[in-house]
């Protein structure tokens, strides 16, 4: 039952009704709240494709599928997780969101633009899934040429067309993002007192704008060639399928950094706000945001030490890799060094952001694995590399979103969620992540190949394991969602600030109003400026 | 304090504070979308310099087997839609509501007459049989075994000035847009941002066939001749 105190005051939510209201809405927070469910829709789609992956390695004779099936059940699952959900998740929804109220604006500075950001996604999934329905892609997400200008039977062009359309939703909303924050910062929010999580937005905002546009060309030359046979990637007359690897990866490769650098924002935020300390070391965690995004840029060459790239290019691209080592555990030690010291508190969102920290640095870790020429040679297209993306994209990127949709539902919806379960599922996610993903490790070493439905016998123990790892993972998925959609109606009503949190978002009302502040707000004080706030509330105790 | 939420106009959103916030956001937002065009035609830059380099002999010839006089004619053509396009501008910027669409109009006469010749040329390959992926293919002059090279010369070049093309045809939308909101006097000295980042997106599509031209047609032409 909404409350009568609910009730009163008008918020975003209740400012206006009916259907049109929210499929033609310029509001940023409805927006939000639109990618919220479509992509948890795509989310839902990807992971039952996932499902089928587990069930059919249970058993290492591949007797569930085809190894034709199976092929495209895995592309499936790529397109559907990475361009559909992982791309938009933590950006659309909560930066959509929050980016705004963040800085003190009324809105994004181009609101349309951010509704047709949607649409276009919404466009795109329904091609891809059209494709899905129709009978399938199996490139692998990759689309590696000549086979998918080639060869393939599936529907390549229907699938390549949703991720073009949807890379301008991408594109969009960078551009939306970087203008926005360049543009519309409340007076006094200089840029060294924006929270850390619009720091991450404007690096992943560059990587959007600059990566995608190369993958939407590369997109349309993959579909000149599979349309009108133009063949630029055609070995036959002298055209390189490795120019597209190269094409490719370069947006592909800096695209894992559009998915993990909003989530390190989140965590940058949740840190701070449940060790009720400043974030240690605010300008070194904002400029290896910048420069993640800027060093992704260079490394995408490490995609290819196995595509007949000369050795001094692997040589260089190596190297280059290692670079990005640097900022990434910038952020993983400033974050440790937050909490020395702090007051800690073990809520929801602080469990989700200690899990990131905990599996991204494992991911980050093996990445290192990788990167390197020699090692990499043994484990290339083995259950290693699918392990170490899946830290990096699972278990960095899907906790940072699971830790932000906590951290701020009750501010999006004026409602908590229940506490108790909401920290069951976050340790359900972390050890059905674990288990479903650290035996893939083994099994890479050892030598199994990914993207086989078929397996030596040998292999199957860890298989099994991780497999019954997926079906752990996937209850911890489904508590959220059923709690979510429950606290919407019956959770207790969210005060305007329940985390004792800094920052202009808990300053407004739960759920803020259409403009998101009565009056627009003037910063006095750097980000995470706890100490203040705790002697505040010293003089007033 | 000021209200947090000002009623809303057609020249100012309700999400900016003042007219020159608006402005700077909108042009800002513009140069990055430019941003993110370079970085889509570099792909096909990228794709050219690695072919060129690869089969810079077979490219020669391919090259020197399109038109240059049209392709030259073209060009002037274009710059001259650019240089009516920044007289759009200027005529917003004085104020002088007819001017602003009579300078439009000359774009888009320009811009139509230059898609006009684009699509003479293309047709020309069409008779001559320069068209990749067609077993009719053959370029005079070039050994069998280099017959794939030139289809990549001529898929490049249908790529690049395919979407080149495509770019003018969305220019020619918006300018079309501009032309009707002109006539209603939308536009006046205070308030002409469409047709400014309308101008600044023009001027981009020309300057990817100033780099189109020489790369497409002119580059070791004089080796073949």
């Amino acid at each position: 039952m909404i409350t009568a105190a609910a009730q009163e005051r008008e918020n975003y939510l209740n400012a206006s009704h009916g259907l049109k209201s929210w499929f033609l809405t310029k509001d940023h927070k409805r927006i939000g709240l639109l990618y919220l469910a479509t992509i948890t829709l795509f989310f839902f789609i990807g992971g039952a494709f996932a499902t089928l992956i587990r069930v059919e390695l249970l058993t290492p004779q591949g007797n569930l599928v085809s190894s034709e099936t199976y092929n495209k059940l895995f592309t499936m699952h790529g397109v559907m997780m990475i361009f559909f959900f992982l791309i938009p998740s933590i950006p659309a929804v909560l930066g959509n969101f929050f980016l705004p109220i963040m800085i003190g604006a009324r809105d994004l500075a181009f609101p349309k633009l951010n509704l047709l950001s949607w649409y276009l996604l919404v466009v795109g999934g329904m091609f891809s899934l059209y494709a899905m329905l129709a009978g399938g892609v199996d490139t692998g997400w990759t689309f590696y040429t000549p086979y998918s200008t080639t060869y393939s039977n599936g529907y390549v062009i229907a699938t390549a067309l949703g991720i073009f359309i949807a890379g301008f939703s991408s594109i969009l909303t960078g551009l939306n993002f970087i203008v926005t924050i360049h543009r519309m910062r409340a007076p006094g929010m200089t840029w060294f007192r924006m929270p850390l999580f619009v720091w991450a937005h404007y690096a992943t905002s560059l990587i959007q704008v600059l990566g995608t546009p190369v993958l939407a060309v590369t997109i349309v030359l993959l579909f000149l060639e599979r349309v009108f046979h133009l063949g630029i990637f055609d070995p036959a007359r002298g055209g390189d399928p490795v120019l597209f690897q190269h094409l490719f990866w370069f947006y592909s490769h800096p695209a894992v950094y559009i998915m993990v650098l909003p989530a390190m924002g989140v965590v940058s935020e949740v840190i701070s706000t449940f060790s009720r300390k400043a974030i240690f070391g605010y300008g070194f965690v904002a400029f290896s945001s910048v420069s993640i995004a800027v060093l992704g840029f260079l490394v995408w060459g490490h995609h290819l030490f196995v595509s007949g790239q000369s050795l001094f290019a692997g040589m260089v691209f190596s190297f280059l890799s290692y670079f990005v080592a640097i900022p990434s555990a910038i952020k993983v030690f400033n974050w440790t060094a937050t909490l020395y010291k702090g007051s800690i508190s073990f809520q929801t969102p602080m469990l989700y952001a200690l899990g990131f920290i905990g599996l991204f640095t494992m991911g980050g870790l093996t990445g290192l694995f990788v990167a390197a020429l020699g090692i990499d040679m043994h484990v290339t297209d083995t259950y290693f590399v699918v392990a170490h993306f899946h830290y990096i994209m699972v278990g960095g990127a899907i906790m940072g979103y699971m830790s932000g949709l906590h951290y701020w539902w009750p501010k999006m919806t004026g409602r908590m969620y229940p506490e108790a379960w909401a920290r069951l599922s976050a340790l359900v996610i972390f050890l059905g992540f674990n288990l479903t993903f650290f035996p893939q490790f083994i099994l890479g070493y050892l030598g199994m190949p990914r993207r086989y439905h078929l397996y030596p016998p040998e292999f199957q123990v860890l298989n099994v394991l991780s497999t019954a790892g997926a079906s752990v993972l996937a209850v911890g998925y489904l508590m959220p969602m059923i709690y979510f959609i429950w606290s919407l109606r019956y959770g207790k009503v969210a005060p305007v600030n329940p985390w004792g949190a800094t920052g202009l978002e808990w300053k407004t009302s739960s759920p803020p109003p259409v403009h998101n502040f009565d009056e627009t707000p003037v910063v006095t004080h750097d980000a995470y400026d706890y100490a203040s706030l705790m002697a505040e509330e010293v003089e007033v105790g | 304090m000021a209200d947090h939420a000002p009623t809303e106009t057609f020249a100012l959103r309700v999400q900016f504070d003042t007219e020159a916030q608006q402005k700077d956001a909108s042009t800002l937002g513009m140069w990055i979308f430019l941003v993110t065009e370079i970085m889509f035609f570099g792909g096909l830059f990228a794709v050219y310099t690695v072919y060129r380099s690869w089969y810079p002999d077979v490219f020669a010839i391919a090259s020197s087997s399109l038109n240059e006089i049209i392709g030259a004619l073209n060009t002037g053509v274009l710059l001259l839609s650019s240089f009516t396009m920044v007289m759009a501008v200027r005529a917003s910027q004085l104020g002088q509501q007819k001017m602003i669409v009579i300078f439009l109009i000359l774009t888009l006469l320009f811009g139509g007459i230059f898609l006009g010749v684009k699509a003479y040329e293309w047709n020309q390959k069409f008779e001559e049989h320069h068209i990749p992926g067609q077993a009719a293919f053959h370029l005079d002059g070039v050994l069998p075994e280099g017959q794939g090279h030139a289809q990549l010369f001529f898929s490049i070049y249908f790529a690049m000035t395919g979407l080149h093309a495509l770019h003018m045809v969305i220019g020619v939308g918006i300018l079309l847009t501009l032309i009707v909101q002109a006539r209603k006097g939308r536009f006046s000295a205070s308030y002409y941002t469409p047709v400014d980042v309308a101008g600044l997106y023009w001027h981009f599509v020309d300057i990817i066939w100033i780099f189109l031209f020489p790369l497409l047609y002119l580059i070791d032409r004089h080796l073949v001749k």
